[in-house]
């Protein structure tokens, strides 16, 4: 059962090959046998699980089952879930239980989906390896002494261990496709807007997007169409209709414009990497679409704008962490100083601390125009590449990172760190929507294609991804970690 | 000795009277049970975002037009960064750059009638922060959010003001305003209306300003001018020993009746402000401005010209009628009833105000309506009553001995004697009972009788029960006594 991915579990289900209880029951004892190693959840809720899936059963007997009803999933631990602790990955929300659920999770627990628990992250989002979470590291299993990528990386070991079919992860920098790439499974980020953020634990607002991260692109296109929408609690959600992105895929893909930009086939980027995602091309001139090269020439401002914007937004958006109302609150506190400056030292980590200076001094007076306002002014120039590029081409196609997998412990450097999230982070900054797709491996370590489309694209972004698992096979490999008999 | 210009600009607070808060759905009810109405949004939980109310920026823009200011098209909120335990962002969330209200001017009128027009900078959109509360808690601190995500408006005014009565009169002129827009209850003593006062003195004659001093949170006019003219005595005091005055921010304590330093500039806080993300720029188009235009009600400015030009009432009595809405519609309920715009003035502003204040009341509560005085009134209009009796039938309106004046008028029997046998008859009776002061009368130059004539109007006045007409008493008394001499 675990191998299957979310639409053949939904068939089977339906046909009655095991119930929804039956297929809990199973991916529990696997979490349960095999995230000692792995690390991928925070918090597994067993007992809420098989409420859930036994309420999953008795509506498909009474015929009120929809497309969702009984699938197990998991959802990364930044999402708002009522009487379950919400950590985000830190020790800040070690001890923090929302009292209410988060939009997304909401319209997942009305579709029937049975959640397994929290995942694993790198704290409040912020990170590539999911080495930052206060938890520990998480491993993947392709490989356990690599990183899974981050900040998502808990979320996307347990969908490549087959712990759970798929999972939520969020997106701000790369969130989701890096560690999709980095686990060999499929990822999309939508177009900022097109998924609420209402109840999702801020980092950077105005990069901040869930998404779904499951085996294949019509997973994807299944959760999308369930958490997708408008919502009056998101002022920056948008009013506009949601398709069913699974019932759009099959259109073929004769004719399709696809551009490879030049900047994201340039130094930094693994030999390996680049003839993995060159003969995924290939693929894509066989289904009878053409190539051509473009230029995104503010790409090498994205990681520098990127790092201006996001610590600034965070900065203020993680204040709300004082030990004042809720959260860690250090012991004793002899004033209210004493009481901010220990509780905020005691409860974030480090990478966590860095962005909020970095932030803190970006919008301070004096260096808020050189640093903050240059930053948006880069932002808009980075839009504009791909607004112009999608004139040319209907979508962009590359490598989601530079590297395959890279071993736990090696990018000390924060820097260095964050220059892995290179061919990612200008798509959060244009808003547009990004998809990761299994493309092939490295000594043994997946690659990941990922390919870009113009706003609200996800329809066209799914099918592109969708045609070529029809004639590949990298999202069906399995690591060897985990397997029944192994 | 030098001479002192004082140099004056008000930062007004009000509180919009939306029924939820600014960027929430709790309610924004005075007075409810700490943290009753304190919402996941107000209370800053984490993955909450606001949502921005539609009928604060509609408050916002009528402000806005009833002051003849630009309306820029977007407005853009920002968040103002600062760490305390009533702030549960860590951020206020207010609009620094981008206003929803851009320049306009206020009139304001003076003691002596003259008016001046003040200019308004801007006003913008803003979220209120809880409430510490530091009393009860022994050596803790308490915080109550109730407050917290309360819309206010904050109204910035150009340096104009010279004096504090001139700041007095421009805070009652932006009450005035909001009160009649009906977009805060302007309720002081609650919090709804307060300001933060910039004072600095210079040279009379000297172009530049001085340094500033502002001091925090004044909540209501009376502390407006005494905060001024400690402030301004202070800078003078100082300046004049030859001293410098540091801009700070300072606190008036109203029982001290002093200012006192809060924090220097250099403690003051870099508030980091930036645009809020979570919210979109305000976009406003002209079909909406207009449409709050025509719907915008009469202004007190509009007012008291109505009042002076149309309704014939002196600069004075139109100022005082249009200085709140409740007195302006009080008034009009009375006019509109007794048909007489200037009797209607003298009750509302006489009798009526008079007795409001001796009770401490609000027009609200008062136990008379505007259509009970209006009747009243037209009594005494049309001659069914004399004022004397009106004063009394007021009086029995008040306690609530009737329901109207017609009812307590037929009680009392104090319908007017108009029928002149009747005054004839009294008259003759006082003159036969008063022989002593006939024969004075007798007696008296010719010209000291007009002061004496009034002993006799009293006593027929008195056998009438206060019920004759005065006019015709004096009339025919004056007939009777020159007939006796």
């Amino acid at each position: 059962m675990h191998d299957m991915t979310l639409t053949e579990l939904a068939r089977a289900l339906e046909a009655g090959e095991f119930t929804s209880r039956q297929l809990t029951e199973s991916l529990l004892a696997r979490v349960e046998r095999l995230d000692g190693d792995l690390n991928s959840f925070i918090s597994v809720t067993a007992e809420q699980a098989l409420a859930a899936a036994d309420a999953a059963d008795a509506a498909r007997g009474r015929g009120e089952a929809g497309p969702l009803t009984g699938l197990p999933l998991a959802l990364k631990d930044i999402f708002c879930t009522q009487d379950v602790r919400t950590s985000c990955g830190s020790k800040m929300l070690d001890n923090f239980v929302a009292p209410y659920d988060a939009h997304v999770v909401e319209k997942l627990k009305t579709a029937g989906t049975v959640s397994l628990g929290k995942t694993n992250m790198d704290e409040f989002a912020m990170g590539s390896s999911n080495e930052n979470s206060y938890y520990g590291p998480v491993k993947n299993p392709w490989d356990l002494s690599a990183v899974p990528g981050g900040s998502s990386g808990g979320s996307a070991a347990a969908v490549a261990a087959g712990l759970v079919p798929a999972a939520l992860g969020t997106d701000t920098g790369g969130s989701i496709r890096q560690p999709a790439a980095f686990c060999g499974i499929t990822g999309l980020k939508p177009t900022y807007g097109r998924v609420s953020r209402y109840g999702m634990v801020a980092y950077a607002s105005s990069l901040d997007q869930a998404g779904p991260m499951a085996r294949t692109a019509e997973d994807c296109a299944l959760l999308l169409s369930a958490i997708a929408g408008h919502d009056l609690r998101d002022s920056t959600s948008v009013a506009r209709g949601v398709p069913d992105y699974r019932a759009e895929l099959g259109a073929s893909l004769s004719g399709l414009k696809i551009g490879l930009p030049k900047e994201y086939f340039g130094d930094g980027l693994d030999p390996a990497v680049e003839s993995a995602i060159r003969e995924a091309v290939k693929v894509y001139e066989s289904l009878g679409a053409t190539v051509q090269e473009v230029s995104l020439p503010h790409t090498h401002h994205a990681i520098p704008a990127y790092y201006v914007i996001a610590p600034a937004e965070a900065s203020s958006n993680l204040s709300r962490y004082d030990g004042v109302r809720f959260g860690h609150r250090c012991d004793a506190p002899k004033d209210l100083e004493d009481l901010y400056k220990r509780s905020r030292a005691e409860g974030f980590g480090d990478e966590v601390k860095r962005r909020i200076l970095i932030g803190t001094h970006t919008l301070s007076e004096g260096f808020f125009d050189a640093y903050y306002k240059k930053a948006q002014q880069v932002r808009r120039l980075i839009r504009q590449d791909f607004m112009d590029a999608f004139e040319q081409v209907d979508v962009l196609m590359g490598p989601s990172t530079p590297t395959p997998a890279f071993d736990l412990g090696a990018n000390k450097d924060p820097v260095s760190m964050y220059l892995q999230d290179i061919y990612t982070i200008a798509i959060n900054l244009a808003g547009i929507p990004g998809i990761s797709v299994p493309a092939g491996a490295v000594n043994g370590r997946p690659v990941g294609l990922q390919i870009l489309g113009p706003h609200f694209a996800e329809s066209q972004l799914l099918n592109v991804a969708h045609q070529f698992q029809q004639v590949t096979d990298w999202h069906q490999q399995r690591p060897a970690f985990g397997k029944e008999n192994a | 000795m030098m001479q002192w210009e004082t140099v004056i600009g008000l930062e007004v607070h009000v509180q919009l009277a939306t029924r939820s808060k600014i960027f929430s759905g709790a309610s924004t009810a005075f007075g409810a049970e700490p943290n009753s109405q304190a919402c996941a949004v107000d209370l800053g939980l984490p993955g909450v975002l606001p949502v921005l109310n539609e009928s604060a920026v509609a408050m916002a823009v009528q402000f806005g037009l009833g002051i003849d200011a630009e309306i820029p098209e977007v407005s853009i909120f920002d968040r103002k960064n600062y760490f305390y335990p009533d702030l549960p962002k860590g951020y206020q969330t207010s609009q620094m750059y981008h206003p929803i209200v851009g320049p306009g001017e206020v009139e304001i009128t003076l003691d002596d009638g003259e008016t001046k027009r003040i200019r308004v900078h801007h006003a913008h959109l803003e979220e209120d922060a809880g409430k510490s509360l530091h009393e009860d808690f022994h050596g803790m601190t308490g915080v109550d959010l109730n407050r917290a995500g309360t819309p206010l408006l904050e109204i910035v005014s150009e340096p104009d003001m010279r004096s504090a009565k001139e700041a007095a009169a421009y805070l009652k002129a932006i009450h005035s305003i909001v009160t009649y827009l009906g977009i805060s209850d302007g309720n002081m003593a609650e919090g709804s209306m307060r300001c933060d006062v910039n004072v600095s003195v210079r040279p009379k004659g000297q172009e530049a300003f001085g340094t500033r001093a502002e001091i925090k949170n004044v909540n209501s006019f009376r502390f407006v001018e005494r905060a001024i003219a400690f402030e301004v005595e202070r800078q003078v005091e100082l300046l004049e020993d030859g001293g410098k005055v540091v801009q700070e921010t300072r606190l008036y304590d109203p029982d001290a009746d002093e200012t006192r330093s809060m924090r220097t500039k250099e403690e003051a806080n870099d508030y980091r402000y930036f645009p809020c993300p979570d919210l979109l720029p305000v976009v406003l188009d002209d079909a909406y401005v207009d449409h709050l235009r025509t719907s915008l009600p009469e202004l007190p400015a509009e007012k008291r010209a109505r009042f002076q030009g149309e309704l014939g009432l002196s600069a004075y009595d139109a100022g005082v009628l249009s200085a709140t809405r409740a007195m302006a519609d009080f008034f009009e309920g009375v006019k509109d009833v007794c048909g007489d715009a200037k009797l209607a003035a003298n009750w509302v502003q006489g009798e009526f105000a008079g007795r409001l204040n001796k009770e401490g009341l609000e027009i609200a509560s008062s136990p008379v309506s505007a259509t009970q005085l209006g009747e009243l009134v037209a009594r005494v209009k049309d001659e069914t009553i004399n004022g004397k009796a009106a004063k009394q039938v007021f009086a029995a309106l008040w306690d609530g001995e009737g329901d109207s004046a017609d009812a307590i008028i037929e009680a009392r029997g104090l319908k007017q004697v108009t029928d002149t046998g009747a005054i004839e008859a009294m008259i003759d009776q006082v003159i036969a009972d008063s022989p002593v002061q006939i024969a004075q009368y007798r007696d008296a130059e010719p010209d000291k009788r007009g002061k004496m004539i009034g002993y006799f109007v009293g006593q027929v006045m008195k056998a009438s029960r206060g019920t004759a007409n005065p006019q015709q008493v004096n009339g025919l008394l004056k007939e009777k006594l020159d007939a006796l001499c």
